[in-house]
């Protein structure tokens, strides 16, 4: 039933993935300006533009242009890089570990910052607990999360020995520790949304019925959310970190380049300063991929973990 | 418990919505005036080189002292108040109008248009908004008019979502019916009779839009992508103070106070507006 679910899930995802698809190519190609102006400059010689043109498929019509890119990505071809002349396939490749670890242990904080904070609010709803959390996301919305980064690496990296300014460890346990600081900033990014969805949905499940019931019962508030609600509250977690991904996602891309961390969002930026218009764009298309299988993921998950939701 | 604190609680909340609608706008009032007036309250030109005083600390003559360059930071910090304020108001006005028109057009007629619309909001939820943002600024050239056009592309989306939904359970309603029976056209009864109920949700999501936008401004200049320097800019600023974190950490940190400054007055307004436009 699961894996069927799952299967059927896999399958629809394929109209998404062409779509995305669709815009990453037409949102590097579409958007006024050609190119080789963009990349060569605007003064460059006619001839070298020329060059360019050929030497990367320019020249030709862009439907043939797509369907190039399309057959490749079917063959498992990102593109070449321009600016290491290798597949962009093989700079990526070594990439996906830093930028994974980010993302789950920025996942974790986030639950650890906002699942607190959101049944504090629930519990004592419209009163000054509630208040005081609900301004943190209203802070919280403008707070650039490269600001962030640099002011943990400024006030904390700079006076704890053992947390390393930046960088990525060679061992797991020195990786682990390198992550603690750059997963602090992603999650205080995404903690805005978390809180704010959390704590809503908390307060929803105290109204069920099954929570009247325990309360019937004569069992005080706070019992009644660990033993019975805290249960129902981790499956919107799960829900609100899902919607949310790509916001998280995206956080990790500055808050790699701040505590130069060689995942994927550090190479995204490096490539678009670089002007490496392949990797980017293979780049674009792998991040969008990444944030609709996480979320084919969580819904997994939510589904594992409440019977109430359907399997179809 | 709960039931208690629920009957008591709509006049507080209206107080305390009150509340934050006035500080909110007063926040905002202030710090747009201190922008405005910049160069007037500021005593020295926001792209002067002084040599003589290069990363000088906090004095009365620099107030909040000065960068690697001697350029004065509050002189810089009030400057790029009124040009990320401007880009961050600027830039909302597009999406808010194709977002709300396309939503409720989705919404209103359903059928193809909607798939269509609803298709391509799908799609580009699907992306990471920063990955969307720095790949079109990136194909579109570096700079304001890139931030502008990228915006545009990108943030639509939410209003269309938001307006959809609205619209779609609006269509239902007797004002709606009444108005068709009248024989009003449909572009009649979306601008004059739908649009008015349903603008509330667009407009006071706008106001956090407008803080998400102009970090959004404030993390592409970081990058190098936005504001080109020397122009003063809250990004560029805390990205050259980077290099001074160990010396000079207030370099870095003050302009980031003011983005957050800012985004807190915009989600006060926000938040006061939600509920004093809640139909009662």
């Amino acid at each position: 039933m699961a894996l069927r679910y799952f299967l059927r899930r896999l399958l629809r995802m394929i109209p998404v993935i062409l779509g995305m698809t669709i815009i990453v190519f037409f949102m590097i190609h579409l958007v006024p300006g050609d190119p080789a102006r963009t990349l060569l400059g605007p003064r460059a010689p006619a001839e070298a533009i020329e060059a360019f043109n050929l030497r990367w498929g320019f020249d030709r019509p862009l439907h043939e242009q797509f369907l190039s890119f399309l057959s490749g990505l079917l063959q498992g071809d990102l593109g070449t890089s321009m600016s290491y002349n290798v597949p962009t396939t093989e700079l990526v490749a070594g990439r996906f570990t830093p930028t994974l670890l980010l993302m789950g242990i920025a996942a974790l904080f986030a639950i650890v910052i906002s699942l607190p904070l959101a049944v504090v609010a629930a519990l004592r709803e419209e009163r000054t607990p509630d208040h005081v959390v609900r301004v943190i996301p209203m802070v919280g919305l403008g707070l650039p999360a490269f600001w962030v980064g640099i002011l943990l690496l400024t006030f904390v990296a700079l006076r704890v020995d053992w947390l390393p300014v930046g960088g990525y460890g060679a061992t797991w346990p020195d990786r682990l520790i390198a992550m603690i600081l750059p997963g602090l900033t992603v999650a205080i990014g995404i903690a805005p949304f978390t809180i704010r969805s959390l704590r809503s949905s908390l307060i929803e499940v105290m109204e069920a019925d099954y929570i009247a019931t325990a309360r019937a019962k004569g069992l005080a508030g706070a019992r009644v959310l660990w033993a019975h609600g805290l249960r129902n509250a981790v499956i919107p977690t799960v829900t609100v970190l899902g919607v949310n991904l790509g916001w998280l996602v995206g956080n990790t891309l500055i808050v790699e380049k701040v505590f130069a961390l060689p995942g994927l969002g550090a190479l995204m930026i490096d490539a678009v300063l670089e002007r490496d218009f392949a990797v980017v764009q293979g780049l674009a298309l792998i991040f969008g991929l990444l944030v609709v299988l996480v979320n084919l993921l969580a819904d997994v998950v939510r589904a594992s973990l409440d019977p109430r939701v359907q399997l179809t | 418990m709960t039931a208690v604190s629920r009957s008591e609680s709509p006049k507080a909340v209206r107080g305390r919505r009150s509340y934050s609608l006035a500080i909110g706008a007063g926040l905002l009032g202030l710090i747009a005036a201190a922008a405005v007036l910049a160069p007037w309250i500021t005593p020295y030109d926001p792209l002067a080189h002084d040599l003589e005083s290069i990363l000088a600390p906090p004095s009365s003559e620099h107030l909040l002292g000065t960068d690697h360059l001697g350029r004065d930071v509050w002189t810089r910090l009030l400057h790029a108040a009124r040009l990320d304020l401007l880009i961050g108001i600027g830039a909302v006005i597009t999406p808010f109008v194709t977002g709300t028109l396309l939503g409720a057009v989705a919404g209103y007629y359903g059928g193809r248009i909607d798939l269509v619309v609803s298709a391509a909001t799908d799609m580009l939820f699907a992306f990471p908004y920063y990955v969307l943002i720095i790949a079109l600024v990136f194909s579109l050239g570096p700079g304001i008019p890139s931030i502008f056009i990228a915006m545009a592309i990108v943030a639509w989306v939410s209003y269309a979502r938001i307006v959809r939904g609205e619209v779609l359970s609006a269509r239902g309603q007797q004002y709606v019916m009444a108005a068709k029976t009248l024989g009003y056209t449909d572009l009649r009864i979306i601008v004059r009779h739908i649009l008015p109920n349903v603008i509330t949700q667009p407009v006071t999501y706008a106001m956090s839009d407008i803080v998400v936008i102009i970090v959004g401004v404030v993390t592409l200049s970081y990058l190098g992508l936005g504001v080109p320097p020397p122009t003063p800019d809250w990004g560029s600023m805390i990205a050259s103070g980077q290099s001074f974190l160990t010396t000079h950490w207030q370099l870095s940190t003050i302009p980031g106070i003011a983005v957050v400054l800012v985004g807190l007055s915009f989600s006060l307004i926000g938040d006061g507006l939600t509920h004093r436009l809640r139909p009662e």
